[in-house]
């Protein structure tokens, strides 16, 4: 915590207040005024730390305006800064000549809660569409957001690229494959991407909102639903935000099984992706190959644990199943054969000339452009950055099992299925030590109900990478606001900075899968 | 090469039935469904796929569905990438305020029988997103729905078995 401490410290002096109980915990909050909310980003840029995120939560309840929060993370430190913004004036400071992520952020910010930052390059809507109400913000407590909203008329403005022979491609919200809605506008000439813009919000569900009408223990199951290939990621992290903010302590045995339950998940979808990926560029034999590992992880899942996906059993407290002798004896089984013949298939990988022809060079995020977008988990880890909850800001069992995180470096299509690969391996055997040193004991505990006003922080690695949960409970006790931020809140910026210029409309599928973002997670 | 096809060799058939205690009944239900699918479209069943708003867990399935335990197109299930090509339109997810027009216009561009499946608890009532001012709830509040497959994810079994109940509720008409 020292680094960033010291640079805010220096750079805003009495200005800044800091609080929470323990200063030197993994997330150090603290409350500056508003017109230095921009001064504390360009200190943040100074000692190369990232902005991981920014959102705005409505305290009216609380008898207060509006709060307008970012996080920073350098290395194993979170920094979460808060300025006051009062009603009467509902504008911020823009980060985003600081920092790029903020671009979306702040533009969702102005859309939902009606806040404008002032100096944002680009007034455009974002996640709301031109159809909804101008002054419809679903965030502000005084939204009703049981009624349906009318529709009004509108155009989104695209960004335009004009020269000879440059034409448009629309592509979505319904694409040809089975996947999740969402629009891509591609500016080419001949085959070649000049620019790539796109539009999501197409499954936005209103979840922030839902969260607000919902109780603690209910929230875990809509949490698990933000994104359903990475549910118990996101069901854990809003375990450990809410555990983070009653300081409930979990049982050790709960730990290594959400542990267990986490690798799993990363396992599979690993595993789908490298096949996907492969099947992008005609090379079904993988796809058949992966899937087929695939589903045996599911269906042992669903013996062990009830469920193919492992929906649900992340609990607050713990998780609400066990497994036996047995069910240690059958993970070790199934992984020892799913590894012998994964490892079989990664020869065959290995050994495909054409399969790297279309994947090395393909969509190149380099090490500086995901330094300035922000990226997070396999994206960047790809392109040179170390970067990893489990590692940097470990939870236990992290913190006695440790990662070995791969990193790549020349940030292509080939280095992104190379890291799913370095992955698979590395969360088999993270899976065999945990369930050697599984403790013994409950797996769940009593939770106390937040205090009022209390908030609560929790970064998680899923498999995308890191996960944010933010959570503020309100002057009953209910939740005020439940703050999410999924990897593809970063990551779909990398993928529209990789794919323009030196890529061609065919390959944009595969940039696409090999990036593979979550839609669900990014609209909420 | 020698590798790929050694492989191959060394794999085998997964597709069910092979020895497996979980689901014998993917090839009843799936054989059933062939019958079926054989009266009344002659060969195969065209669905297409639409997410209204899911979270990407029913997608999954649908994949697992292709994959070579259920392997689905032997019993005549394909997936087309064209509404125009379909004739059923597989719905997941409640549907958000936002995609309400995009299926709309997916649901005018499909032929006839224009056969609707909701699938998931949220395609049946909107499930745990319920109605508010982004979601509209279940598929039957924007587009006329034959057949709903409730479940969180359905598995790839509860699918088969929701279509087979799909063709012989047509049957009946």
């Amino acid at each position: 915590m020292r680094e960033m401490l010291k640079a805010i410290t220096v750079a805003l002096g009495t200005d800044v207040r800091f609080y929470g109980p323990n200063i030197n915990g993994p997330m150090l909050p603290c409350v500056v005024p508003k017109e230095k909310f921009y001064d504390v980003a360009r200190a943040m840029k100074k000692i190369d730390a990232m902005l991981a995120a920014e959102w705005a939560a409505d305290e009216s309840l609380l008898g207060k305006g509006f709060g307008i929060f970012a996080c920073y993370r350098l290395k194993d430190q979170y920094l979460v800064v808060k300025a006051d913004i009062s009603p009467d004036d509902p504008t911020f400071p823009s980060i985003t000549k600081r920092f790029v992520p903020a671009y979306r952020f702040e533009r969702r910010i102005e859309s939902l809660m009606g806040l404008t930052p002032v100096g944002h390059p680009d007034p455009r809507p974002w996640i709301k569409f031109e159809d909804w109400p101008q002054d419809a913000w679903p965030l502000r407590k005084t939204f009703d957001a049981s009624k349906h909203m009318p529709r009004v008329s509108g155009e989104y403005a695209w960004v335009t690229v004009e020269g000879e022979g440059v034409y448009e491609i629309a592509v979505g919200p319904v694409h040809a494959g089975i996947i999740e809605p969402g629009h891509f506008r591609f500016s080419a000439v001949g085959e070649q991407i000049i620019h790539l813009e796109a539009r999501l919000g197409y499954v936005h569900k209103g979840i922030e909102k839902r969260f607000e009408s919902l109780s603690w223990t209910e929230g875990v199951r809509l949490a698990g639903r933000v994104s359903g290939d990475t549910t118990v990621a996101h069901s854990t992290a809003y375990c450990m935000a809410l555990e983070n903010m009653t300081r409930c302590a979990v049982p050790a045995r709960a730990q290594w099984l959400r542990a267990i339950f986490l690798e799993r998940e990363r396992i599979a979808n690993h595993l789908g992706d490298i096949g996907a990926i492969c099947n992008d560029v005609a090379f079904t034999f993988m796809l058949y190959q992966t899937m087929r590992l695939k589903e045996i992880m599911l269906r042992t899942n669903l013996g062990l644990f009830g469920h193919r996906y492992v929906m649900d059993r992340v609990v607050p407290g713990g998780v609400n199943m066990d497994i036996g002798a047995q069910g240690v004896k059958d993970i070790e089984e199934e992984l020892d054969y799913i590894l012998e013949d994964f490892e079989r298939l990664v020869h065959v990988l290995d050994d495909n000339a054409s399969l790297e022809d279309r994947t090395r060079d393909t969509a190149i995020l380099g090490r500086e452009q995901a330094i300035d977008l922000g990226v997070c988990g396999i994206v960047a880890r790809a392109s040179g950055l170390d970067l990893d909850c489990r590692k940097y800001n470990p939870y236990p069992p992290y913190d006695q099992i440790r990662v070995n995180v791969p990193v790549l470096t020349v940030g292509d299509v080939h280095a992104r299925l190379w890291i799913r690969v370095e992955e698979v391996r590395e969360s088999i055997r993270l899976i065999r030590a945990m369930l050697k040193t599984l403790p013994e004991g409950p797996v769940v505990t009593e939770i106390k109900l937040p205090a009022h006003t209390a908030t609560g922080f929790a970064a998680v690695e899923g498999w995308r990478g890191e996960i944010i949960y933010w959570l503020q409970a309100g002057p009953a006790g209910e939740i005020n606001r439940c703050m999410v931020r999924d990897p593809s809140d970063l990551c779909w910026l990398g993928l529209e900075q990789a794919v323009p210029f030196g890529n061609i409309v065919p390959d944009f599928p595969i940039c696409n899968k090999s990036f593979n973002q979550s839609y669900s997670g990014n609209d909420l | 090469m020698i590798r790929i096809l050694r492989q191959i060799l060394r794999t085998g058939i997964f597709t069910e039935p092979v020895p497996d205690n979980f689901t014998p009944e993917v090839i009843e239900v799936g054989e059933q469904l062939k019958d079926e699918i054989w009266k009344r479209f002659h060969r195969s069943l065209t669905i297409r796929q639409v997410d209204a708003g899911s979270c990407n867990g029913c997608e999954l399935e649908i994949h697992a569905m292709n994959n070579v335990f259920y392997n689905s197109e032997r019993f005549g299930i394909h997936f087309t990438a064209s509404p125009r090509f379909a004739d059923v339109l597989l719905v997941t997810g409640p549907v958000t305020r936002n995609m309400e027009i995009a299926l709309r216009r997916t649901y005018d561009s499909t032929p006839a029988p224009k056969l609707v499946v909701a699938m998931g608890d949220c395609g049946c009532n909107g499930g745990i997103f319920g109605e508010s001012y982004a979601s509209l709830g279940g598929v039957d509040k924007v587009i006329p729905v034959d057949l709903i497959i409730p479940g969180c994810p359905p598995t790839p079994l509860d699918v088969l078995a929701g279509l087979l109940k799909l063709m012989e509720k047509m049957g009946k008409k």
